[in-house]
């Protein structure tokens, strides 16, 4: 994808942190699963209920989960954050970019989750939970013990930072 | 001070069981009127009976004495479990927290710390009102996470919630009680309902009408000129030209072809009759929700007050107001009327009188309502290029106008907004405005916000935009911006997000008497 004058960049950032290599793994395995299951809806239209344009749904299916599992080696790079003087800066997406900047100060907990496959793997999930319901900061397929160290260091950050709701 | 702020254990108001469970009492009431119906009758008015009613039955089988002891045990348990329930359920304030104890077989403990009250609401409920009964609830962030102390006589929920807010403020001492302010409303309160001889029933029943028909603010509390007052005519104009009527003009006029074309017979009017007495009674109630509606600045925070029959009257103190949206229906536009809502952190269980949730503050408003009511809800934010930010915000149609505005190339995706769609920042406040048709300012106080974040899609990406989003507390405003050039996004991201650091820092309302925010 060539990179385009509009593109969404944050200048002045300084180093991004990566998430591991590993969790494109965990995005395949889930993108590979969903497709399957699709692929099976779509062989019961076709099979049992005799639809006819069920064959071309099944290669539609096919086709799409192949791009994205292509795709998936970029999306999981595009996935960053850094920890800045005063906030979280966190980035996601290739297609649709999104960046998120959170005050440590605004942390009212932090949430480590495990998923089969990433558990695995060694690999866990950070999310940072304010009192928005929209900040949305999930840091995905962090080694576990980055993920401990991330979140104490987060803790510890928001605690001297401590402001009102 | 009242004696309820003195951190000892205080009761509740002695009818506060009836009074909670008023609606089961009157549907037991309803059921027995129900069931002696033929007795009644038969007792009034000498018609023989026709039999077929429990009592007769009773009566046949020689079972009064049995019927009536069952009656009195049933009774005396009823009010036994009252009593106790009453005993039981205390609550007291000290300088930290808010705590109730209730419960009778499963006991339960809450405590709302005093730093971290979003709001003080006071809830009349229209029977609970007559008997000069209110509701008080402390809301604090987080869900069901209310302090509600259900009821208190009206005057010392009154003195209570000043107690509370001051002990709250960063004083540690309650300010002494104003001589004269709220005196004879107390004498009135102190009469427990039904106690009194019948003299004194006379005197108590005056003393009610007088408590129902004060005024919602008592005007030593607030300076007169802050409050905003809606004409009756206002009222019911913004009422009938609401997005519900257009509704219903479209539905009516569907309705009329349908019912013209189609041979229907008798059956639409099944249809028509319930939907007409619906929309009479919402029209009703959104008009007498705000009949007495009334907001004052108070030293202890915005006081918003609603409702006719029900009222509530609830207190928000500095600092607990985390975004706020300025709009203008598209019918309003010819008359200029204006509405405000707000996002807090803390909600009040009881919704506002008429149902409506307590998120409203101006239900419509002139500009200058809309002014005054910024200037309490959003104090320090009134100099002049602020006051004309504002106003350009709500009236401009774009351009230069202190307003960093979309590029022509937002055009594809906005077609008409585009020129008003932008956004300013001054002072730790952001402005958002976007909307043509509808017009909508959105003011969020950095210090409050949660979060910020810009997105881009592929359609964003080939015309150079994006779009912003601060994140704050949920609530009917939602602060995004859907277009924007991509690198004044960039700009706006790094600029809020520091500014929501730096204000932070400087905000002190966590106790809002004290000059540096801090407790000793």
């Amino acid at each position: 994808m060539p990179e385009t004058a509009g593109r969404l960049d944050l200048p002045e950032a300084g180093e991004w942190k990566r998430v591991s290599p590993r969790y494109v793994v965990v995005e395949i395995v889930g993108t590979v699963l969903f497709g399957l299951a699709l692929c099976a809806a779509a062989s019961a239209l076709w099979l049992v209920a005799d639809v006819q344009w069920a064959p071309y749904l099944l290669a539609a299916i096919i086709v799409i989960t192949a791009v994205t599992v292509a795709f998936e080696p970029r999306r999981v790079r595009a996935i960053g954050y850094q920890l800045r003087q005063d906030d979280l800066l966190f980035r996601r997406g290739i297609m649709f970019t999104r960046f998120v900047s959170v005050p440590y100060g605004r942390m009212q907990l932090v949430d480590i989750t495990r998923g089969p496959i990433a558990r695995r793997l060694g690999l866990a999930d950070l999310k940072f939970v304010t009192a928005a319901a929209s900040s949305g900061v999930l840091i995905p397929g962090l080694t576990e013990a980055d993920a401990e160290s991330l979140r104490d260091a987060l803790v510890e950050l928001a605690e001297s930072r401590r402001a009102g709701l | 001070m009242t004696e309820l702020a003195d951190g000892e254990w205080h009761r509740l108001h002695p009818a506060s069981p009836l009074l909670r469970g008023g609606i089961f009492i009157v549907a037991v009431l309803g059921f027995i009127v129900a069931n002696l119906r033929e007795r009644l009758v038969d007792f009034f008015l000498g018609v023989p009976r026709y039999g077929g009613d429990p009592i007769d039955e009773i009566l046949e089988r020689g079972a009064v004495g049995w019927a009536l002891l069952g009656l009195t045990a049933v009774l005396i348990a009823i009010l036994a479990g009252f009593y106790l329930s009453w005993r039981m359920h205390t609550f007291r304030v000290t300088g930290e927290v808010v705590e109730v104890r209730s419960g009778l077989v499963f006991r339960s403990n809450r405590r709302a710390r005093l730093d971290r009250i979003q709001g003080v609401n006071i809830v009349r409920p229209f029977v609970p009102r007559l008997f000069g009964a209110a509701k008080l609830e402390v809301s604090v962030a987080g869900q069901d996470a209310n302090v509600q102390l259900a009821y208190l006589g009206s005057a010392n929920a009154d003195q209570l919630r000043r107690d509370i807010l001051r002990l709250a403020s960063g004083l540690r001492q309650p300010a002494p009680v104003q001589p004269g302010a709220a005196a004879p409303l107390e004498g009135a309160a102190a009469v427990v309902p039904g106690a009194g001889t019948p003299a004194g029933l006379g005197a108590f029943a005056a003393h009610r009408a007088a408590d129902f028909f004060a005024p919602e603010l008592d005007p030593d509390a607030a300076p007169p000129e802050s409050v905003v007052r809606i004409p009756p005519g206002r009222l019911i104009g913004s009422v009938l030209f609401s997005r519900f009527t257009v509704f219903l003009v479209l539905a009516a006029i569907a309705l009329a072809v349908f019912g013209w074309t189609a041979d229907t017979g008798g059956w639409l009017l099944v249809v028509i009759l319930p939907g007409l007495i619906a929309s009479v009674s919402f029209y009703f109630s959104r008009v007498t929700r705000s009949l007495r509606y009334s907001i004052a600045g108070t030293a202890d925070g915005v006081r918003v007050g609603f409702g006719l029959l029900t009222t509530s009257n609830e207190t928000l103190p500095p600092g607990r107001i985390h975004a706020i949206r300025v709009s203008q229906p598209i019918l309003w536009r010819p008359f200029g009327w204006w509405q405000v809502h707000i996002n807090t952190a803390g909600h009040s269980t009881n919704k506002g009188a008429g149902g409506e949730a307590d998120t409203t503050t101006l239900p419509v408003g002139t500009l200058a309502d809309v002014a005054r009511v910024l200037e309490l809800i959003l104090p320090g934010f009134d100099s002049a290029p602020q006051q004309a930010l504002i106003e350009r915000g709500l009236r401009s149609t774009g351009g230069d106008d202190g307003f960093t505005n979309a590029p022509r190339r937002a055009a594809w995706l906005l077609p008409f907004s585009w020129r008003r769609t932008g956004y300013a920042l001054s002072e730790g406040v952001a402005l958002l405005r976007r909307g043509v048709l509808s017009r909508e300012l959105i003011l969020v106080p950095l210090a409050r916000l949660q979060s910020v974040g810009i997105n881009q899609g592929p359609v964003e990406r080939m015309l150079r935009l994006a779009s912003a989003r601060l994140h704050t507390v949920a609530g009917p405003v939602v602060a995004t911006l859907s277009v924007l050039d991509a690198g004044e996004a960039v700009a706006l991201f790094e600029q809020v997000s520091s500014g929501a650091i730096t204000s932070a820092q400087a905000d002190t309302t966590h106790h809002w008497n004290l000059p540096n925010g801090a407790l000793e």
